[in-house]
């Protein structure tokens, strides 16, 4: 076993440098968890032997094209099957040697890897929550210090860069950078929870080695742990609609005490945001805020002008739901009224409550029907909001 | 095709002529003629489609098309390519060559066999339809859940989805009428002597073809039918809010699609050793030995399916079993590539065009089968699954295992089915082209899967960049090379050097006692078997 390993390792050496001489990479990333780590031994030991396979198969093969042709002259053989023992004895060397290899020589290592990639609670230091969504990533913390953080990760890739036809320079990460990244401490064994709020994701770090589903209406998990210090990126891997290509996964591991200080800026950064939702605002501030919000989150399908792309992505601009009251005669909000869409969703539209905070919630609307060719005139103020979710 | 060539032939054959002979034929040769043109139609349209997308993704940014189309294009690409193109020309194929192999005078249900034919066509039209109704502002366009229909994705699609479900209900009845006729036909109408361990290996491969579309294909209908009431008629056997599952269709529908790669190759593994006894001169190796490996695949190929979806989660003993019963497919393979070999082996080759092909089938072929082997392991296919690398592997498996093997196919039967023989040369032109330009368009993404590109994305991170441009170029080369096979179909259906009855030295079996081409009603005096 452990001569494949070192072979193993001498293969992956030789690819990364080659990879190192241009931009093409032969290989699997570098890996910084103990799973990627042993996700690249298994896969440069299979393809080893599926490689020696191959080549003694194909060399046999070719003694054979060149030295058994018509052209030479060559009087056919007229053995027809294995038809005495010894035959019979031959036929069975390839099943026997595949037994062998299936489920020895891989089948024991996978058999490990398998226990260890689906260990996620043994000595796990944190847990966090994923929740795909289209097209965004929503990180929360789930214990420890940094309990309670919870936020959005959206494509932080300059849109005109992804429009059709953009000619011009493109960034180094382009379609690989996020605006809000997730930060975990370097060392610590994170399990993670994976669920989706609408259609299947999945949350994908090449030097991670762990790929896991996102499910709407099931928790489904992996782990990582984090060895090396850096910023990692991957994508959503589960094709999930017109976006699938634009929600990029970055990672940064801090070492522990960097990270404890991301943990304390972010909990004010927090709290300076919900202590918003308590005072009053002015349209002016409210319209301003609504159209970051718009543009970040709304505008891949109701487009930055509102003009939508019906059929499937209504127009903001003179739509019934946008133009017509927020709140009833009694105080609540209205079914299919502009809040209840926001909050709840329908069919495609995703359901906000969870991604966005109530000064979020209350500007994109008041943004919505004061901008994009609308004027209803009214405001919604973040407590309206904090009052509705009740 | 062979519209003059059949008709000299046959003085005592009345049927009509013109369209209405095509429209209303039960003959076996004629229905097996319908069935390869109109794979051959949709190899082309299929093929035209991932050209358009090859050629978004030969740089970064969206060049042509937007996410919505693009993702339209591909799992129509998938479906074409699978249910209208690699499955009619292996049905077409069967209709054929199956009776005179077997020293039939036709097929035993030559009305449903009709019928059979005639639901593709409508299917084929279903598929693409969205996109034209999508030009005159109805609907959103095709389906653009990627060809898998994953809800809750596909419960979000628009019109394109119920268009897709309806086709593949058509082509789903279609394939079990074509399976019913085949197993009815083998079991009734094979000459005297020929026992079921006589057969030539392509009725095995497509008798077992035909249990497992029977066994699988309800299923798939089933799964598609509670996709269509999930959409419309307010049931929620796919939606967790109600208490049904998603990943429940993934059962159900890998059920059907697992079982479906070896419906897809199954009948190339029957007429592979075929070919290969014939241009090696030498009878098959292992017949039997062939025939229980067919029959191990086939009991194996319904029992593996939740590999395909190992990343969603499932329990350790589930991803066990799977995983190593998915390694245990390999087993019977290993034995089949042993007895291919061992049939070359002290041969007297020759390399006309279906030999060529035949063993650059069994090269590439192997390559695809091997990828699969290490794809088992549940470990490394959470890095492998839905990357770049298992879009190259299931095309070595497809593409070379499935359509070459198709090529090889039609090189070795077209003299005997059109009475000329077709141009060598450029016969191995074709193959030469299209053996290496397939290499160099998968090649490169076994390693841009390796290096973290996920499938079914528009528009890449910039580090993707040299692998799509050299696989795109070799994508446009691949496609162009097919014109040449279609020429030479052609030219070879109208005319050329006469064919012999044997036409190979070495060919072996009932159809080449046939003149070339054969009567209208193949046999009309029963062969005998010894």
């Amino acid at each position: 076993m452990r001569g494949y390993t070192k072979i193993s390792l001498a293969v992956s050496a030789m690819l990364a440098s080659i990879s190192a001489h241009a931009d093409y990479a032969w290989n699997f990333p570098e890996p910084v968890t103990p799973m990627a780590l042993d996700t690249l031994h298994v896969h440069n030991k299979f393809m080893l032997i599926a490689m020696a396979i191959f080549f003694v198969v194909l060399a046999i093969m070719i003694y054979s094209i060149f030295a058994h042709r018509k052209s030479k002259n060559f009087k056919p053989l007229t053995d027809k099957a294995p038809s005495t023992i010894v035959e019979i004895f031959w036929t069975l060397i390839p099943f026997v040697i595949l037994l062998w290899i299936d489920f020895v020589v891989m089948g024991i290592p996978a058999y490990h890897s398998v226990i260890m990639m689906e260990d996620t609670r043994d000595k796990a230091n944190m847990v966090i929550k994923i929740t795909g969504s289209q097209w965004r990533w929503q990180y929360e913390y789930m214990d420890g210090d940094a309990q309670g953080i919870k936020f959005v990760s959206n494509l932080a890739t300059p849109k005109e860069q992804t429009d059709k036809g953009f000619a011009g320079a493109k960034d180094e990460n382009y379609l690989l950078e996020v605006d809000n990244r997730l930060v975990l401490p370097v060392g610590a064994k994170v399990r993670i929870l994976m669920t989706s709020a609408d259609v299947m994701h999945n949350w994908w770090v090449p030097q991670f080695g762990s790929s896991r589903m996102a499910v709407p209406g099931f928790i489904r998990e992996t782990w990582v742990q984090v060895e090396k210090a850096g910023t990692y990126r991957g994508q959503c891997k589960e094709l999930c609609g017109k976006g699938h290509g634009y929600m990029p996964v970055v990672v940064d591991a801090l070492p522990v005490e960097e990270y404890k200080k991301w943990v304390a800026a972010k909990k004010e950064e927090l709290a300076k945001a919900s202590a918003g939702a308590d005072k009053e605002w002015t349209k002016d501030e409210l319209v301003a805020n609504g159209k970051v919000v718009y543009e970040k989150n709304c505008a891949v399908c109701h487009q930055v002008t509102g003009a939508g792309l019906p059929p499937a992505f209504p127009a903001i601009t003179g739509s019934k739901v946008t133009n017509a009251p927020i709140f009833g005669a009694d105080g609540k909000y209205l079914k299919d009224g502009h809040l209840d869409r926001v909050l709840n969703g329908i069919r495609v539209m995703p359901s906000w409550k969870a991604l966005l905070n109530d000064t979020e919630i209350a500007s994109v609307i008041t943004y919505e029907r004061n901008a994009l060719g609308n004027s209803v005139g009214d405001i919604l103020q973040p407590a309206q909001v904090k009052e509705a979710r009740q | 095709m062979s519209t003059t060539t059949v008709a000299h032939h046959e003085e005592h054959a009345e049927h009509p002529t013109g369209i209405m002979r095509w429209l209303t034929t039960t003959n076996h040769k004629d229905i097996g003629t319908m069935y390869l043109t109109f794979a051959l139609i949709m190899f082309f349209v299929g093929g035209a489609m991932i050209l358009g997308i090859r050629a978004e993704l030969f740089k970064p940014g969206l060049q042509l098309m937007n996410p919505e189309f693009f993702n339209q294009l591909i799992g129509v690409h998938a479906l074409i390519m699978i249910f209208a193109a690699l499955m009619p020309a292996a049905t077409g194929f069967a209709n054929w060559m199956i009776p005179l192999q077997i020293g039939a005078p036709d097929m035993a249900l030559p009305r449903l066999n009709n019928w059979g034919f005639w639901l593709l066509p409508p299917s084929a039209i279903l598929l693409t339809l969205p996109f034209t109704l999508a030009l005159f502002g109805i609907g959103d366009g095709a389906l653009a859940t990627g060809w898998t229909f994953y809800p809750p994705l596909s419960i979000q699609g628009g019109i394109g989805v119920d268009f897709a479900i309806f086709a593949v209900h058509l082509l789903g009845i279609s394939s079990v009428l074509g399976s019913i006729n085949i197993i009815v036909t083998v079991f009734n109408m094979r000459a005297p002597g020929m026992t079921l361990m006589k057969m030539p290996m392509f009725v095995w491969g497509w008798l077992i073809t035909a249990f497992l579309l029977i066994a699988t294909i309800p299923v798939l209908a089933g799964a598609v039918t509670m996709l269509l009431t999930d959409r419309h008629f307010g049931t929620h056997f796919f939606d967790a809010a109600g208490g049904g599952d998603p990943i429940m269709f993934q059962h159900l529908f890998w059920f059907f699609g697992h079982p479906e790669v070896y419906i897809l190759l199954l009948p190339v593994w029957g007429f592979i050793p075929q070919i290969l006894e014939t241009f090696s001169r030498k009878p098959m190796y292992g017949y039997k030995a062939q025939v229980y490996s067919f029959w191990a695949v086939g009991a194996l190929s319904v029992v593996v399916w939740a590999h395909h979806f190992f990343t969603s989660g499932m329990p350790v003993p589930a991803l066990l079993y799977f995983m190593y019963s998915t390694m245990a497919i390999s087993l019977p393979l290993a034995v089949m590539f042993f007895c291919w070999i061992k049939t070359m082996w002290k041969g007297s080759m020759s390399f006309e065009t279906p030999m060529l092909f035949t063993v650059g089938w069994i090269i590439l072929f192997g390559i695809g089968g091997l990828t699969g082997l290490v794809l088992a392991d549940v470990a490394a296919d959470a890095q492998y699954h839905n990357s770049y690398f298992i879009v190259a592997h299931f095309h070595y498996t497809l593409f070379a295992g499935g359509i070459m093997g198709i090529m090889a196919g039609t090189y070795y039967w077209l003299p005997k089915m059109t009475g000329h023989m077709y141009n060598e040369k450029l016969g191995k032109l074709h193959f030469w082209l299209t053996a290496i330009s397939f290499n160099l368009t998968f090649i490169p993404q076994f390693f841009l899967g390796l290096a973290g590109m996920p499938r079914r994305i528009p528009d890449y991170a910039l580090q993707f960049a040299e692998f799509n441009m050299i696989s795109t170029i070799a994508a446009f080369t691949l496609g162009l090379s097919q014109l040449i096979f279609v020429y030479n179909i052609v030219t070879c259906a109208r005319g050329g050097k006469k064919a012999t009855d044997q036409v190979w030295e070495g060919a072996q079996g009932l159809e080449w006692t046939l003149p070339s081409p054969p009567p209208y009603h193949s046999f009309t005096e029963q062969p005998t078997v010894k």
